[in-house]
């Protein structure tokens, strides 16, 4: 079946087979910050924002963001332009492996586009869905508290 | 001893970090051709069991399948898949298929082929006959007299000399003794006599194992894999498919996360021999369930101390015997039992000290590396033992600590008698301020506040647990790490490293270490690390030893090119070099005059007398000196319920220079969360058959944003003389400091010992319960 939708800003077509996965179909278009870690929604790094929601792609079907507005980590920053929160991430040293690092970002922003300034508990139930085995949390919570805060650039 | 740093010891931004969040294609995965072939593996439903007959052939004709591996087409070659320096201390007990299977989740067949779809397809249409044989599914009946022998195949053996007796499910054995435990013990005013178990855990990176073999256009291998070890990965596969090493190129791209899962050679073989049967691109990702399985794990560990003290509170004599179960196959086995003795024993003073290390095979999950390696493990023993010892004592635990660890420029035999696979380096103590990280984790946990859990009411009640902890850094006289280093025309330099990034940061670290010692800006190094063609030899990320060990020989490489651009910067100034200095990206004459490290490039590329400015070199260590760190945990316990919450825990730690403070928190706070996880979620169930029953991040717990408690990270520095700037190591330490501080707070909370892990709610209420606490 065909789908189309926006990814990342651009109209995009696609053709899928109807049990196709959300995250198989962006890999396959090359957006390669979409990661799976455990493929039943228990560990987060899949998570892209369908039509402004923080949702795991490993447990949508590419079929349902027919019509919708997809949104990856490739989109909100880049080298020469990061994000804020993608900034505060390595000033704080908050980046160790990076592979859950993408999902964990696009759950963050979804918290910040609807409150600039959510408090550390207000982030941890959005983050809970996501697991990170290399940092215990401490920088990455270090470098959402300056976003929420407006320090971070 | 220079120590006003330029670049060292400042948290600069990790070098990947922003690419790595902006979604570049860095991982194995994201580097798969579309038309690569995917492998699935049939593996085996039984924990014990003999192939009677396998039959692949309607396997082999089904649509999209290219080729189906398995004990009868493949050649049997005896090898550990243990990642370890050559010749491995690990026994040489496992093939890439054998015609027995020795735990659920063990090998059988694998296949390859256009889709995973049509692969797990194919996999059904194997036809397998097993004979169930009888299964061993814990310490004790692998010991007894009788017992089925997991190893009987008469190839088994071990490739150094070294106990093994496959015929009694021995994997390892090691032992040391100084003086008579039993006599000291009898002398001694006080004596504890406990045992303690810890459980299976995995290391649960979010990327499970991935690998990828593409056949190059000159016919040789090209093995892309998450690992740890890609020298190791070249030398094993080499050896398992008996082919020249000069065939075979691996290459470690960005990896997420290892923890040790990833010094373990398990999947480039198989994706290898495929890629080399069918000319295609080859590709297999474990699942998270797989990962759990058919991975590595941490060994358990039953562990017996006895220690014996005076009335002044001085430990007399101290004895650990410890059993590792190392499940089906021996990866680690000898290694990982043996650090239960070598990286705990040393840190207490005692004249007299026993050790037996014994590793026994089990028909369960495989052992393997895990972050701390046996001294996670035995830290929870010894540190409870202590606290008890302390308590009979009559003494303050902090206090007994006190005045029975480790100083500096001590030594202990335990040294010179424990190596790995063979005797240990004598060695004294370097730098140490365990006393210093002691002190400030009490003041910052508020120690003084904890009183005795008789004093405790209510249903929910505090307490507060300490731990002290050493490891170690690199394998002396073992391990070896290389570099080289070159200019370019702008003053820039390629850096070559054998060193594997997994994530901690030891591209940037090692790069840190360059421009301190070239006298230029990091943003001048342009790093390449873990590229067999490519980058010089290295052991691989393990044993704590990349900073310290890899770090010398970036120093000694650095050191090389800094006296070549003297020179030429001496012929450009018309002095003599010695009157040079190197800072600023700048060689500094006499009279105020300088070069720019660009220029010195184009003269040496370009003007007079030319030549690559470069350097290779290496080092090697001749001690491995410890990280101290004293760890504190601030516990609630439920009494209803017994669920234990963490507070607040803090951990102080000694890492010599922190050549990136941040990098070094983030590795403390990392492996403390780790760690606590650990000591109250993670556990694995098995069915009486010895099938994983929650091999899911669903029903295996790890830790998350919302359970964490806030963890205090407090850099204690010293300056270990034999290191990079007065470097150690920092990244296994942290993760052995949770377990026994969170027993500790347990019992100054509720009053019961928790002496067997994890510390779930159940057992915790249970404990209470046993003994009248509520």
């Amino acid at each position: 079946m065909n789908i189309a939708f926006t990814l990342n800003g651009k109209p995009q077509e696609l053709t899928i087979s109807p049990n196709e996965k959300l995250t198989e179909a962006l890999r396959r278009l090359g957006v390669y910050s979409v990661k799976t870690g455990c493929n039943e929604g228990a560990c987060g790094s899949c998570v892209v924002n369908v039509n402004g929601r923080a949702v795991k792609s490993c447990l949508m079907y590419a079929a349902q963001v027919d019509g919708g507005c997809v949104e990856t980590v490739e989109f909100i920053g880049s080298l020469d332009n990061p994000h804020p929160i993608q900034s505060a991430l390595v000033e704080e040293g908050a980046v160790q492996c990076g592979f859950c690092m993408g999902g964990l970002i696009m759950s963050a922003k979804a918290v910040f586009d609807k409150n600039p300034s959510p408090t550390d508990e207000e982030l941890a139930i959005h983050l809970d869905g996501h697991l990170c085995r290399c940092t215990g949390y401490e920088k990455i919570q270090s470098a959402l508290r300056k976003v929420s805060s407006g320090a971070a650039s | 001893m220079k120590k006003n740093f330029n670049v060292v010891n400042k948290s600069v931004r990790k070098i990947d970090s922003l690419s790595l969040i902006t979604g570049k294609p860095m991982f194995v995965g994201d580097l798969k051709p579309a038309d690569a072939l995917v492998v699935k593996m049939l593996w085996s439903p039984h924990a014990h069991a003999r192939i009677v007959s396998l039959d692949a052939s309607a396997a082999e004709k089904m649509p999209g399948v290219h080729a189906v591996l398995h004990h009868g087409n493949v050649p049997r070659v005896l090898h550990t898949t243990a990642g370890q320096g050559f010749p491995e201390p690990s026994p040489y007990d496992s093939v890439m298929f054998d015609n027995k299977v020795r735990h659920v989740g063990d090998r059988v067949a694998a296949v390859a082929a256009e889709t995973a779809e049509q692969a797990a397809a194919a996999l059904k249409a194997i036809k397998v006959v097993y004979e169930e044989l009888p299964a061993v599914m814990s310490i004790e009946d692998a010991m007894k007299p009788g017992a089925p022998i997991i190893h009987d195949e008469p190839d088994a053996h071990a490739a150094i000399p070294v106990p093994y007796e496959p015929e009694r499910n021995l994997a390892a054995r090691v032992a040391m003794d100084v003086g008579d435990l039993e006599a000291g013990l009898k002398a001694s005013d006080v004596v504890l006599d406990r045992e303690y178990y810890t459980d299976y855990a995995q290391h649960c990176p979010i990327e499970p194992h991935v690998a990828m073999a593409q056949i190059a256009v000159d016919g040789r291998i090209v093995i892309t894999t998450s690992t740890q070890v890609p020298f190791h990965v070249r030398r094993i596969v080499a050896q398992v498919l008996q082919i020249p090493v000069r065939r075979i190129r691996v290459i470690k791209p960005r990896i997420g996360g290892g923890f040790g899962a990833k010094q373990e050679v398990l999947l480039e073989s198989v994706v290898a021999l495929f890629a080399l049967r069918t000319g295609r691109a080859v590709y297999w990702k474990y699942t998270r369930e797989e990962e759990f399985v058919s991975s590595r794990t941490r060994h358990p560990e039953k562990m017996r101390v006895r220690v014996g003290a005076g009335k002044d509170g001085k430990i007399r004599a101290i004895g650990l015997d410890c059993i590792s179960n190392s499940g089906a196959y021996g990866a680690h086995a000898l290694t990982v039992v043996c650090n239960s003795g070598s990286k705990i024993l040393p840190l207490y003073r005692s004249d007299i000290i026993h050790f037996v290390g014994e590793s026994v095979y089990t028909n369960l999950p495989v052992g393997g590396a895990y972050r701390g390696y046996g001294a996670t493990q035995s830290s929870f023993a010894i540190d409870c033992h202590m606290d008890e010892l302390a308590e009979q004592l009559g003494m303050d635990s902090l206090e007994f600590r006190r005045i029975n660890t480790v100083r500096s420029g001590e030594t202990s035999p335990v040294f010179r008698a424990l190596g790995e696979g063979k005797a240990g380096v004598e060695q004294s103590v370097g730098s140490c301020e365990l006393e210093r990280c002691m002190k400030l984790g009490a003041k910052e946990i508020g120690w003084k506040r904890r009183g005795r859990w008789q004093d405790k009411t209510g249903r929910f009640r505090r307490g507060i647990g300490m731990a002290a902890l050493m490891q170690g850094s690199s394998i002396p006289e073992i391990d070896m790490g290389a570099v080289s280093l070159k200019i370019n025309d702008d003053g820039s330099f390629n850096m070559l490293m054998g060193a594997t990034d997994i994530g901690t940061g030891s591209d940037t670290v090692l790069a840190q270490i360059a421009a301190e010692t070239l006298g230029c800006d990091l943003d001048k190094l342009i790093v390449y690390s873990s590229d067999t063609d490519m980058t010089p030899f290295d052991v691989g990320a393990y044993a704590s030893s990349t900073t310290y060990l890899t770090g010398m020989a970036v120093k000694n490489t650095a050191e090389k090119v800094v006296k070549q651009m003297k020179d030429v910067a001496a012929a450009m100034m018309e002095c003599s070099a010695k009157d040079i200095s190197l800072s600023d990206n700048k060689a500094h004459g006499p009279g105020g005059r300088s070069v720019t490290f660009s220029e010195i490039a184009l003269r040496a590329l370009y003007g007079t007398d030319q030549f690559q400015i470069g350097a290779i070199s290496s080092a090697i260590s001749h001690k491995s000196p410890s990280p101290f760190s004293a760890h504190f945990a601030e516990v609630e316990v439920d009494t209803q319920t017994g669920k234990v919450s963490v507070l607040r825990y803090v951990a102080a730690v000694d890492c010599g220079t922190a050549i990136n403070p941040k990098l070094s928190e983030g590795q403390t706070e990392g492996g403390v969360l780790n760690g606590i996880s650990y000591a109250l979620t993670e556990e694995y169930r098995f069915s009486p058959k010895g099938r994983m029953l929650n091999s899911s991040f669903l029903h295996y717990k790890i830790m998350t944003m919302r359970d964490k408690p806030e963890i205090k990270t407090i850099l204690v520095p010293s300056y270990e003389k034999t290191g990079p700037y007065g470097a150690k190591s920092v990244s296994e330490i942290c993760i052995n400091g949770p377990m026994p501080s969170i027993a500790n707070a347990i019992y100054n909370a509720v009053g019961v010992r928790m002496r067997s892990s994890p510390f779930t709610p159940e057992r915790v209420w249970r404990a209470m319960k046993e003994q009248g606490r509520i």
